[in-house]
């Protein structure tokens, strides 16, 4: 066996972790942006008030402190949870909070003319949401989905440090027993673009989609 | 009041009582005591700032009054009576009460990210329940009457300003309200389309059996459309058949607002 494609296989196998953990961090964070944003602009002020401790304990903290506390402290209260799980969990909810802004401001950016042209048609709230406000507000936040998206593929390096075997705990693995650094790190570089890119393009391609016809 | 006889038999389309509407300290709107008999046009003319678009938006529930009632055929919109007593009114209530009027904002206000034909479809489907493809052929026939039955597949960007408020306009009438509120529907147009739209309105005047509320800074549209013109600047000031007000204003107010126009 060379050595060099030893390694890549190595990493590949790190990169599926990788993969997984976006994958499923992503969908988390997803579901949490629409909860907590809507939240956001509750009438309802309890509710409001949730949404804003949340946002700005997840973004005013450490997103490695927070993967600690869930790992290594929880345990300690008798919480044990995978190091997959947690990951899955930390990542989906931090990413959560700032995609909730991502939504608040797309929704808010919406003209009032666009609510009231429903009211007047007899619309009913619910209707409004769906049918008037949501299609539009989404249009504004694919690109900065998009971008917090690739931000999630990248920050899911941290949970190397959780003892969880992705694609950067591998290379650090396999840079402890072979000692060859630079093509090790070379590689994992290339292959954290290799899944960053086809992201970027798939952004670019869903805007372009969406908007045919209407900008 | 100025109800002819006429008028005064028939219980109104739209009656103002003793409205007030205040935003915060700014008193907008001053007991406004006002009747619209059914079919009958009426159009508001006033300074900006005079409380006419705020008249026309609590019509169609976008603005509460602050004191007062308002019916619309003969139904309570802000209230309903439960046990004798007039409590506000609930979301049910309004969206009942509500469906009986319609507007046409000066901003248009359609819906970008639908196509013409959509823009006029969504609301009788998704508010009336019409099936699509009846929804569809009325709101070809009412895009028709507009002069745009050759947009149905654009969007609302790739439209000129006058288009677009005719297809504001086609979305409002397939909903076939008994009451429309014009909001300065020729306000936000160049020049040059301010006329296909006034030409639309006046056809659906001349149609007749719709009333309207037309808040309006075109004289000439206004004397040549309206049963009746009403000078607002907080309160009603003076109203009266087009001919009179605009020929012998008897107020001072009245007077000096009209005088500008001729000079400008």
């Amino acid at each position: 066996m060379h050595p060099p494609f030893n390694i890549l296989v190595q990493l590949l196998r790190g990169t599926v972790v990788t993969i997984e953990l976006t994958v499923f961090a992503a969908l988390l964070a997803f579901v949490i942006s629409f909860i907590v944003g809507f939240s956001r602009m509750a009438k309802f002020w309890p509710l409001r008030a949730i949404a804003i401790i949340y946002t700005e304990f997840f973004r005013g903290t450490s997103l490695l402190v927070q993967l600690f506390w869930v790992y290594f402290v929880l345990p300690l209260f008798n919480v044990n949870i995978s190091a997959l799980a947690a990951g899955i969990l930390i990542l989906g909810m931090n990413f959560g909070a700032y995609g909730s802004e991502v939504v608040r401001s797309s929704v808010l950016a919406i003209p009032k003319g666009q609510t009231e042209a429903g009211v007047v048609l007899n619309m009913k709230p619910s209707q409004i949401t769906w049918r008037i406000i949501l299609p539009q507000a989404f249009m504004i936040m694919i690109p900065t989905f998009g971008n917090n998206l690739i931000e999630l593929l990248k920050s899911t390096a941290l949970v190397s440090l959780i003892t969880l075997n992705d694609l950067m705990f591998q290379g650090k693995m396999i840079q402890n027993t072979t000692l060859r650094t630079t093509e090790v790190f070379g590689l994992v570089l290339v292959i954290y673009f290799c899944l960053a890119y086809p992201l970027t393009l798939g952004v670019r391609w869903l805007e372009r989609k969406i908007t045919v016809g209407r900008a | 009041m100025n109800t002819n006889a006429e008028t005064a038999k028939v219980q109104p389309m739209v009656r103002y009582r003793n409205i007030c509407k205040s935003f915060g300290d700014l008193k907008v709107l001053t007991d406004i005591n006002l009747e619209i008999a059914p079919s009958e046009k009426v159009a508001v003319i006033g300074p900006s700032g005079s409380g006419k678009t705020t008249l026309g938006r609590m019509l169609v529930t976008l603005e509460k009054p602050t004191s007062g009632t308002i019916e619309i055929d003969g139904e309570m919109l802000w209230h309903k009576t439960v046990k004798g007593e007039l409590v506000p009114a609930d979301e049910k209530h309004l969206r009942k009460v509500r469906g009986n009027a319609g507007m046409v904002f000066q901003q248009f206000n359609l819906f970008p990210h639908m196509t013409i034909l959509r823009n006029v479809m969504e609301a009788p489907v998704h508010v009336l329940g019409i099936p699509k493809d009846k929804a569809k052929e009325q709101a070809i026939s009412m895009l028709k009457k507009v002069g745009l039955e050759a947009k149905l597949d654009n969007y609302p960007r790739q439209l000129s300003g006058g288009q677009q408020q005719r297809v504001a306009i086609a979305r409002a009438l397939v909903m076939h309200p008994k009451v429309m509120v014009f909001d300065e529907v020729t306000s936000a147009l160049d020049p040059e389309m301010v006329g296909e739209v006034l030409l639309v309105l006046k056809e659906i005047a001349e149609e007749g059996n719709m009333t309207m509320l037309v808040i309006t800074h075109e004289m000439a549209f206004a004397q040549e459309v309206a049963d009746r013109v009403i000078f607002m600047e907080g309160s009603i000031v003076e109203q009266g058949p087009p001919q009179a007000l605009f020929g012998n204003p008897h107020n001072q107010r009245t007077q000096e607002f009209l005088s500008r126009f001729r000079n400008a």
